[in-house]
């Protein structure tokens, strides 16, 4: 029996997440509740459609071209994929059986044991720090964001390499002290190859709207380019590429 | 020897017409970057503006001007200049840039009509000769048509046939006037009709000694038609700026005596190469006046002009030429065909800003310099202006010197010609299927009466049989068809100097083509996955379906309704290649349709995959807007999937995404669009539009045409300036597919 997971969509045509043209995995379920989530539909897993690894790895194969030519792969995003370790762990390792790249884009919430067992078949994590402040992180999430550092200090001590990933929205994570402090904390990881700042967009306005959520961002503007680059100034300042 | 000839390297080419063997013997392939491109001068852009000034005249006005006179011919018009002063290569179809001149030898009619929808008419004198003295090829035509193709061209299930103007898809090698110059040519052609003074005087022979006959005056009047502006072209080109004014010429004889559909250029741009590095060694020329002399050809060919109908620009949008330039490709021996000035002449493109003419084709391979695949995906970023076509799948049908006449057909320059033959609406056909050979919208018996399907939900083995029947019927009805709009064509509109510019003995074939491909495909799953209930009014006619349930559609790499869309392909070749066809040609097929999927679309009426009477087909071998649910690459792999050695005339695809779906910095976007590019190509792909931009600036030019004069959006095998474009052709435009997920 082949392992199964809990899928929301595809897409074959990602640019980005990850590197190159990536087959794109959207998983179902998540245990965080971010206020600017883009993809409220993901939420429950409960919802989406089974599909086992063996009927991904046929559709991916149909893609091996574009990914060899692009430098891209195959990326696992969501939702939280990690609620699925045993699933992802297995589509990552027949990936790795046919020389695909593997991403995983994750917030990192999620024991480090069910962690591990996946990372060991992950090329790439993309690890999204939604805030360095805990009670930021808490009242944006609603989780505590202590397992999400503790994985990247994990990431970084066993050489992983890693793209950390910094939505920046607008009178809620522009807190130039609260990223001033990240940036800190980032510097001292070894294996951080860019940084990340996804500016808060409401593309996924709409879908809260569709799944009767209250959306409490209604007011939020995008932030400006100014406010974008003050930020990339930041963490430049600390060598960090952004 | 000629003393032009000094410091190439000697080949084959010395001793017979071969520019291949030139090209083959000189050229210096290029890999580098392209850090080395010169900026337009004061001078180019001076003369640029003048040309944007008169185009925003003629936009306003349809046309800037036009002859009512004197037929086009090589020596008809002309010497006409822009600005004598600072143009660096010269000539125009008639006496004055952008006027337009009548080719009455398609045909009369054709021509008073776009002359009254403009405000002109037709001299009196000029209307009487070919009523009266001279027939036209449109006559002959229609003398010899049959009841039924009147009924099948009326109805719409053929159309756009070259049966009322000049057939074009004929690419004359242009450069062996260079090369060679007009005196040597003329000779060779001597030569061959010399060699067929035969015993037996047939048809054939009679018909190619008439032929050959034709194209030693027309030569005669191409070195005429030069001496009027001052050049004598009998000796070859001895440097780079007579290189490019002799290919010129030759090209604009062509177009002076044709106004065929598309007039390609070939394939130029390496040969010229050649001469420009022996300028650059000798230090005749700078690279900036290298570029000075690429823009200004490439501005000669942006001004080709053809007196058309609005309906027929209607039909294929704007005042399209199809000046087609094949950049690029591989070499036999595996070196490179790129050379500088393939960038250089992608590089007109920011020089001058984005258009759709020439049509900038460039030969794909996964083995060109990576240096000139960035830059191309560059160029197709920043101006959308660029289509590419699959070297490697190519280059095994016909060699490494083959150009593309129109979007997607290949051929040999010089030694391959077509009979174009436009498009069977397949749809249509399916349609008739069901109905018994009866129209949808009229209810006209068109093809011959046979049982129409009858039950309430249809059966995909009864519907496949029908229409197994009716395409039985289709091909045969088509090629007959196309052999008569041929017969006539040769007969009174022979292409004299571009045959000249052709070996004696070519190549020829049928080029068909089908439109709708992803309608018929998607309402044969349809009929297969789910169900399709018929609704049919007090006739009896099909004329409406509702689909219950899903069923897959084209364009998400699903093999289930992939392999139809390829057994449709196959099947409607197969039927063709049956029929006898004029002067022997080969077949081929194109799954192609520019912007004229909007008008096939309008004509059709309901089909079973849901789409509604009237509703636009997706352009080419496009998927059916909004049925791809899986991206863009789902998209293009179902696509890359259509046999390519059953539509050896081309398979189109267009593909439109928005900036940040391709990546998030251009550096990104250059990287995703190369492997975009190799991996379709890799897997089979023939031909790809990539378009990126907005929604939004699409939008915007729909209100202020103005600020977006030179905006051009690249479609089904062809480039168009978008506010040319009838309004319901830009909302196609908007409302197709665009990849914009990220």
């Amino acid at each position: 029996m082949s392992v199964t997971g809990r899928i929301h969509s595809i897409e074959t045509c990602g640019t980005v997440d990850g590197p190159g043209i990536r087959f794109v995995i959207f998983t179902q379920g998540c245990p965080l509740r971010c206020k600017y989530c883009h993809n409220p539909d993901t939420l429950k897993i409960s919802e989406g459609k089974n599909m086992t690894v063996d009927e991904l790895i046929q559709e991916i194969e149909k893609y091996k071209s574009y990914m060899d030519f692009s430098g891209g792969g195959v990326t696992v995003t969501g939702g939280e994929p990690l609620m699925q370790p045993k699933f992802v762990k297995e589509l990552f390792r027949q990936c790795k059986e046919r020389g695909i790249h593997t991403a995983l884009d994750t917030s990192g919430y999620i024991p480090l044991e069910h962690a591990k067992e996946v990372i060991q078949y992950t090329d790439l994590i993309l690890l999204d720090i939604k805030s360095f402040d805990y009670q930021t992180y808490k009242e944006l999430t609603g989780v505590s964001n202590e397992p999400t550092l503790e994985l990247a200090k994990y990431l970084s001590d066993i050489g992983k390499p890693m793209w950390i990933r910094y939505v920046l929205v607008p009178n809620l994570t522009d807190n130039p002290d609260h990223i001033e402090a990240l940036a800190q904390f980032i510097k001292d990881l070894k294996t951080v190859e860019k940084i990340e700042i996804l500016p808060f967009h409401k593309m996924g306005e709409y879908k809260w709207e569709e799944l009767g959520y209250n959306y409490e961002l209604k007011e939020t503007p995008a932030p400006s380019k100014e406010l974008v680059d003050s930020v990339k100034e930041i963490f430049k300042k600390y060598n960090l590429k952004v | 020897m000629f003393e032009q000839w000094r410091n190439f390297r000697e080949g084959n080419w010395v001793k017979e017409i071969d520019v291949r063997d030139f090209i083959q013997k000189n050229y210096a392939p290029y890999d580098g970057d392209d850090s080395f491109l010169a900026g337009p001068t004061k001078r180019t852009l001076k003369l640029w503006d003048k040309v944007m000034e008169l185009t925003k005249v003629e936009r306003e006005k349809g046309i800037l001007d036009a002859e009512t006179k004197i037929p086009s011919g090589i020596t008809s018009h002309g010497p006409g200049y822009l600005d004598k002063e600072l143009e660096l290569i010269v000539g125009f179809q008639t006496d004055k840039p952008l006027k337009r001149g009548i080719m009455p030898f398609g045909g009369i009619r054709v021509v008073e009509k776009a002359l009254n929808a403009y405000g002109y008419e037709l001299d009196p004198a000029t209307k009487e000769i070919f009523k009266s003295y001279r027939k036209t090829h449109n006559d002959g035509v229609f003398d010899a048509y049959t009841e039924e193709m009147r009924k099948a061209r009326h109805s719409g299930i053929i159309t756009g046939l070259p049966d009322a103007y000049g057939r074009g898809r004929i690419i004359g090698d242009y450069r062996r006037v260079a090369l060679y110059g007009v005196d040597k040519l003329i000779e060779e052609k001597q030569k061959e009709k010399r060699q067929l003074a035969l015993e037996h005087m047939e048809s054939g022979v009679i018909r190619l000694r008439e032929e050959l006959s034709e194209q030693i005056k027309a030569l005669h009047e191409l070195k005429e038609m030069a001496q009027s502006y001052g050049f004598d072209i009998s000796q070859p080109a001895s440097n780079a700026k007579e290189a490019i004014q002799w290919t010129y010429f030759a090209y604009l004889a062509a177009i002076k005596e044709q106004d065929g559909a598309a007039m390609s250029i070939g394939r130029v741009s390496t040969f010229f190469d050649i001469y420009i590095e022996r300028d650059l060694k000798e230090g005749i020329l700078t690279e900036e006046e290298a570029q000075e002399l690429i823009d200004d050809f490439v501005m000669k060919l942006r001004m080709v002009r053809f007196l058309r109908t609005p309906a027929y620009n209607e039909l294929f949008s704007g005042d399209p030429t199809w000046v087609t330039e094949a950049i690029g490709g591989m070499g036999l021996d595996g070196r490179t065909l790129v050379t500088k000035t393939s960038f250089r002449i992608l590089h007109t493109l920011n020089n001058l800003g984005p258009a759709p003419e020439p049509n900038l084709t460039v030969l794909w391979s996964n083995h060109l310099p990576e240096n000139f695949k960035k830059f191309c995906a560059k160029t197709s970023i920043n101006t959308s202006s660029i289509q590419y076509e699959n070297d490697d799948l190519m280059r095994r049908w016909y060699g490494d010197d083959y150009g593309i006449a129109c979007c997607v057909s290949a051929m040999r320059i010089g030694k391959q010609m077509q009979f174009f033959g436009a498009r069977a609406n397949l749809a249509k056909a399916l349609l008739y299927a069901i109905n018994g050979g009866k129209d949808e919208i009229s209810g006209e018996q068109v093809a011959p009466p046979f049982a129409p399907i009858t039950s309430e939900y249809l059966d995909y083995d009864e519907v496949m049989s029908k229409f197994d029947q009716i395409l039985d019927w289709l091909s045969l009805l088509y090629i007959n068809t196309l052999n008569i709009i041929h017969y006539m064509h040769d007969k009174y509109a022979y292409e004299r100097l571009q045959m000249a510019l052709h070996d004696m003995d070519i190549l020829r074939t049928s080029a068909c083509g089908i439109a709708g491909l992803s309608v018929v495909a998607d309402s044969l799953s349809a009929i297969k996955y789910s169900k399709v209930k018929v609704i049919r009014n007090e006739q009896g006619l099909a004329v409406d379906y509702e689909v219950e349930g899903e069923y897959p559609a084209f364009g998400n790499n699903d093999d289930r309704v992939d392999s139809i869309a390829y057994s449709i392909v196959k099947n409607f070749m197969n039927k063709l290649r049956k029929h006898k066809t004029y002067r022997d040609s080969i077949p081929t097929l194109s799954i192609l349709t520019i912007t004229s999927n909007v008008v096939y679309g309008k004509k059709t009426g309901s089909t079973p995959d849901g789409r509604k009477a009237g509703e636009p087909f997706a352009p080419g071998a496009n998927p059916m807007h909004g049925r791809d649910k899986n991206g863009a690459i789902a998209s293009m792999a179902s696509v890359a999937k259509l046999p390519y050695q059953h539509a050896e005339d081309g398979i189109s695809y267009t593909f439109s995404i928005i900036p940040k779906a391709l990546g998030k910095n251009l550096d990104e976007r250059i990287n995703n669009l190369v492997g975009l590019l190799d991996g379709y190509f890799h897997d089979g792909g023939h031909h790809i539009n990539v378009n990126v931009f907005d929604k939004e600036t699409l939008l915007d030019a729909m209100d202020h045409p103005e600020k977006y004069p030179q905006l051009t959006i690249r479609v089904s095998g062809y480039a168009v300036n978008f506010i040319k474009l009838t309004r319901e052709q830009q909302l196609d435009v908007i409302n197709r597919t665009f990849h914009e997920r990220f």
